[in-house]
């Protein structure tokens, strides 16, 4: 077992290349459901007739006046 | 008639269907990378002359392959998207770029961490190393050029005319082995005799090179239904701030 994580001698090098791919895969997946997430809530809200963004609130709009904290 | 056709009909068609295909795409995924990652670390043999190292090719050359595969993609859709207009194809090549950046980066990467022990240099200014780092700023400016533009059809359409030139990059990399000296090897796979790769390996290698693939086509997927939401959150804003305007007006 202590040989297969030794790696010949090239363990420094290759468990790297390994854990930084992993890293970088996973990464870019979890983005990548995290930002699918967001934008179906930001279509969620917007269709219900909760402003996205934070804007200015005017009360010339009732939805915004109602969506305001 | 046609174009309308497209808008309205085409990112509602993708919607049902990758909803539909993403769960079986992402199930081949894993599967594929578990069998892979078995294989490249447990069953393969050393090599006789790099010994374990040889390990770091089953994720050198399938992110370094994907790599270009991936900008070829977009080009595509660049192209696709300049010429036929298809709303799809600007998606395509946005959500492609961020993936295929990383595939670079790991390409990079595990070749710096290769080559140390190989070669006895992390990094050589030479044909093949750094036409793959211009690949990967090629990737990093097209990204860059999508968030500097606020109006996403200019957007796309500065982004495909650089994506484009950009594809002179590929046969240098392609061919960059051949043609200069470099410490980079030629190609043992893709040979007009057949790869010279005994099936010890190639079959770690294929496999790690499948999974790669089928984890771009799933990412590319769900990136693209993030981008098709994202559109429909800019138009009803869009709709939103029209008719707030007209209630001002009233």
């Amino acid at each position: 077992m202590s040989e297969f994580f030794a790696m010949g001698g090239y363990a420094g090098y290759i468990w790297p290349a390994y854990g930084i791919s992993a890293l970088v895969l996973i990464g870019l997946t979890l983005e990548s459901i995290a930002a699918y997430r967001r934008a179906s809530r930001d279509v969620a809200s917007l269709e219900a007739g909760v402003p996205v963004y934070s804007k200015k609130a005017d009360p010339a709009d009732p939805a915004e006046a109602n969506a305001a904290p | 008639m046609f174009k309308l056709n497209f808008e309205l009909a085409n990112p509602k068609r993708f919607m049902d269907l990758s909803a539909k295909l993403l769960p079986w795409i992402w199930v081949i995924a894993v599967g594929l990378l578990g069998t892979g990652l078995y294989m490249a670390l447990f069953v393969a043999p050393p090599d006789y002359q790099q010994g374990e190292t040889v390990r770091m090719m089953f994720i050198h050359v399938p992110a370094a392959s994907m790599a270009t595969m991936v900008y070829m993609f977009m080009a595509a859709s660049s192209a696709v998207a300049l010429i036929m207009k298809h709303p799809l194809a600007d998606m395509a090549a946005k959500a492609a770029a961020p993936i295929g950046a990383g595939y670079t980066l790991l390409a990079l990467i595990t070749g710096s961490l290769w080559g140390k022990p190989m070669w006895g240099t992390w990094w050589v200014w030479d044909a093949r190393l750094t036409s793959v780092l211009v690949l990967f700023f090629l990737y990093i400016g097209y990204m860059a050029l999508w968030e500097a533009m606020e109006e996403p059809v200019k957007a796309a359409k500065a982004a495909a005319v650089l994506c484009l030139v950009g594809v002179v990059n590929i046969p240098v990399i392609k061919f960059s082995v051949e043609w200069w000296n470099t410490l980079h090897q030629p190609t043992s796979l893709a040979k007009m005799d057949g790869p010279a790769i005994h099936s010890s390996m190639l079959w770690p290698l294929a496999i790690m090179a499948l999974a790669y693939g089928a984890l771009f086509v799933a990412l590319l997927l769900l990136r693209m239904r993030t981008e098709i939401l994202k559109r429909r959150v800019r138009s009803l804003q869009l709709s939103r701030a029209r008719a707030a305007v007209q209630a001002g007006a009233a």
